[in-house]
Order: structure tokens, then sequence, then C-alpha cells
């Protein structure tokens, strides 16, 4: 399939909104404005697939929690959301914040809301992957005394 | 036979108040948390979640603090939980070649792209008891050291550019779900794939060495383990197009097995998977061969009757869930078979008395 740059854009505040650790975002976001719910915040699992050998056929590995929201805000955006976990405020915060992101409050939202939790994300990412790399292991070879 | 009987409610009930003190223990202690489960029996939390079949490190730290740390009653509360919840889908399959590793090592190849990482590993440590765990310290802190974003391969992808294992070719099949259609035989890879990575370690570990120790050996090594993060992305129908729904950490082995080749195939390795939810190593070592040891038809070995060879006897049994529901029911009341057994016994005794009179 290929994808709208518009598209694009949305799944990447949309990945990033799930991914998020729901106090924070409520800190980000303390006040909600009025919403109509379209489908309120429910709490199911999603099937996670691996592939045989890393590459091959698809098999179930196992389900993780997610909670999905839909709702609309007072101007008509319709907002979605599909968060990691069973917090119902989180998938309805993500879920606003993806109807204002397509409302001329999206340079504000961006920069309130998604720009500290992407920077935040990245910051998790580095945190473990220095920690990876300090156990990396620095092959070297011995010197046989045969050989001097 | 089952037989509905009545009474000893209040008995069941005091004794269930009673589990609940004795849950508590020592009033004077300090209760713990599910964070503190959550973030210190990491490996307990993950275990309960690969075996318990749901990725949720808060659910599986709160089975754990309900079931008193008996993993296999955790496991029971999240399976059962489990089947409460709405399927909102399928993800794509994960991209573990793409997971962000905090361990990756090989025991083929000492010098490979990406490097051996060995990450937060038990290896190498003495195995000797630490007192000072015993005493409340500061917490430790880890060294840490820039890190170079860098590709990290799969090992057998290395092998397969020059055809020396065999290919695991992209397909795109739906595969088969046994939380959906019960376990039919024979099943397909995926299928048994399923089924191993949520049995019980402790099965799928003793099947995986007794293949090493010939009981349908495989000549196995560990061409790749790695632990890390993947995202997991889903096909969201109201979109009409993908996004992250989350991230999950991962274990995935490959073994690198011996194979002699065959009329149709020349010479080359093949390859036992394994692949686990959370940092599950010894599980998805184990499942990677006894993985391997069921594909002795496909790879045209022949069957020496190992356990670990035979599908029915793996599939069926490596399920704890199952495996204790059965074993334990036997405690349940039986009175009524019981009785009748008691009365036929006494019977055959009777008889038996007779024939020994009779005779004499």
């Amino acid at each position: 399939m290929t994808e709208r740059p518009e598209d694009l854009a949305r799944k990447g505040w949309m990945s990033l909104l799930a991914k998020a650790p729901p106090a924070r975002l409520a800190a980000l976001l303390p006040d909600l404005p009025e919403t109509a719910l379209l489908r309120p915040a429910e709490v199911g699992s999603v099937m996670v697939r691996g592939r045989v050998g890393g590459t091959g056929a698809p098999f179930n590995l196992g389900e993780m929690t997610v909670t999905r929201c839909s709702l609309r805000l007072d101007c008509g955006a319709v907002g979605h959301a599909y968060v990691q976990g069973r917090d119902k405020d989180h998938a309805r915060r993500a879920a606003v914040v993806d109807a204002l992101m397509q409302t001329p409050e999206a340079a504000r939202v961006e920069a309130q809301v998604l720009h500290p939790l992407r920077l935040e994300e990245e910051a998790r990412r580095t945190t473990r992957a220095v920690k990876a790399a300090a156990t990396k292991v620095e092959f070297f070879t011995m010197v046989r005394g045969e050989d001097q | 036979m089952y037989v509905a009987v009545k009474g000893g409610e209040r008995a069941i009930d005091n004794a269930h108040a009673w589990l609940a003190e004795e849950r508590r223990g020592d009033p004077s202690v300090a209760e713990l948390t599910l964070p503190q489960i959550r973030e210190q029996l990491k490996l307990a939390v993950n275990r309960v979640m690969a075996e318990g079949s749901l990725y949720d490190p808060d659910l599986a730290a709160l089975a754990i603090k309900q079931a008193r740390g008996d993993l296999i009653e955790a496991i029971f509360l999240i399976r059962a939980y489990r089947t409460t919840l709405p399927r909102l889908g399928a993800s794509q399959p994960v991209e573990t070649a793409a997971m962000a590793v905090d361990r990756r090592v090989s025991a083929t190849f000492k010098d490979l792209p990406g490097g051996q990482v060995l990450g937060p590993t038990f290896d190498y440590t003495h195995r000797l008891l630490d007192f000072k765990l015993a005493a409340e310290g500061e917490a430790p802190l880890a060294p840490q050291v820039p890190a170079r974003p860098e590709p990290v391969p799969h090992v057998t992808s290395l092998l397969d550019r020059d055809g020396l294992i065999e290919a695991a070719p992209r397909d795109d099949a739906p595969p088969p779900d046994l939380t959906r259609e019960p376990l039919e035989l024979p099943a397909n890879r995926p299928l048994r794939l399923q089924a191993i990575t949520r049995g019980d370690e402790g099965f799928i570990l003793s099947l995986a060495y007794s293949t090493q120790r010939g009981y349908g050996r495989t000549h196995a090594f560990v061409g790749e383990l790695r632990i890390g993060r993947v995202l997991v992305e889903m096909e969201i129908p109201e979109l009409g197009f993908s996004i992250e729904i989350g991230e999950v950490e991962l274990t995935e082995c490959e073994t690198v097995n011996q194979f002699k080749g065959s009329k149709t195939e020349p010479p080359q390795f093949t390859r036992g998977y394994g692949l686990t939810f959370g940092q599950t190593e010894r599980k998805a070592i184990a499942m990677s061969l006894v993985d391997r040891a069921l594909r002795w038809q496909e790879l045209g070995e022949d069957f020496t009757g190992a356990p670990a060879q035979d599908e029915e006897f793996v599939l069926s049994h490596c399920d704890n869930i199952q495996a204790t529901g059965f074993l334990e029911h036997i405690k349940l009341p039986h009175y009524v078979d019981f009785q009748s057994e008691l009365e036929l016994v006494r019977r055959l005794r009777a008889e038996a008395m007779q024939m020994q009179e009779a005779a004499e």
C-alpha cells in the first residue's frame, strides 16, 4: 500500500502517542476539550505476529493489550487512537491529540505535546543503546609463543 | 463422572480468607507493590507474559502477586483474563532484523556486522550468592559508551547470501491460530511455533536437552541470539494505513544445524527458530532446538522415536495450563467415581475369595 504524505505524518504522531507513557501525556495535555465519543475507549488485544526464521511465513506469537478510542471535536475533526496497554485515559487523550492535529491548533499541539514526547522517546532509546554499546566485545588475539 | 455436591461453602470462604492473609504474610513487613514486581522481578514477569501469551507487564506483575509467586498459577490467571478481551486485530509480522538490541551474540561467528553485544546477562557471573543484595544499597549504574547507529543483520542472512543455509523465503499466508481453532495434527510450522512459544519453559527445556543428549540429535549451534525491542505495527481499518501500536521486548534465537543434503538439495545448513516475549533466553534457545527436531520429516531425516521428534507428543503436552488443569483436577472430589471403584474392588475380592475357598 502506498501512503500519502499526509497519512505518513498522521501515522508518525499516532505511532508516537501509542507508545507514550500515559502519565507523561496527561502532564503535557492536562485539559481536554469537549468531545463527542464515536467509540468510547475500549480495551482489547492484538495478536502479535512473527515470521518463521525472521523472514519466512508469519506465525502467531502471542497477544498484547491495546486500547482504542474514536471521538469528534466540536469543530468536526475526528480523532482515532490505538495505544499500548489498558489505560482508557491514554487512549482518549491520544484521540484528542489526533483530532487537534487536524485543526489550526496543530502547531501548538506539536510544540506542546508531540515534540517533547518525540525527544523523550529518542532519549529512552539512546539510554539503552549506550549501555548496550558498553557491553560490546572487543576481541583481541593473544600472541602465541611459537610465533615470536 | 462429575456430580453436583452441596456443602462446604463456609469452609471454602474461610480457606480463601486465610489464603489472602497468607498471601500478605507478616504484616510488619512492607507489602510488595506491582511496580516493584514489574521492575525487580522482571524475568518472572517475562515468563508469565510469554507463557500467558499476553504482553502486558503490569498485568503479569499483578498475576504474580495474586499467585503468591507461583508462576504457573500466574500464567493461568493471565490466560483466563486474555479470554475476556475482544480481539482488535492482528499485527503485521514484527521485523526482528530491525530490533533495537540490548543483547546480540553469535556462537558461530566471532566478527560480524553489528558486533557481539553481551547486554544485561547472567553469563560469566560466578553464580555465587551476592550478600550485598541482602542489604539496601544505592542503585547501581551501568557504564555507557557512545553508540554508533549501525545495522545488525541476522547471522543467517550472511550465510544465506552464499547459499550455505536453507532459505526462509517470505510468505504472507495467514497463519493458523490455536487460540481460535482447536489444535489439529499434523500441524504446520507456524502452528507448532505458536504452541511452543507459549509452552512450558521447563518442558521445552527438557525436550531440547534430550535432543542434545542424542534423542533426535540435530547438532545445533546458536547462530544468533538477540534480545531487544521491536515496534508492533497494525493496519487500522478506519484509516486505511498502518500505525505503530506499541513496542515489545522479544528474544530471538536461530540455530544453525548440520545437514547432509538430499537428492534434491545440495549440502547446506538447516535452521531452527525460537521467538519469545520478553527477555526469556533459555526458552528461546530451547524453542529453536525443539522446532528443528520437529522438522525431521520435511528435511527427509529418520524418525528415531525420540520424544522431541514426535509432534503429537510435544504439542499435546507443552501447555502447562492444560497440563496443570488435568493433573490438579484429580485432587477435587471424585466421590462417586471412587465409590463405584470401591464397589468393584469389593466384588472382585469377594469373588476371588470364593474361588479360593472352593479350590481348597
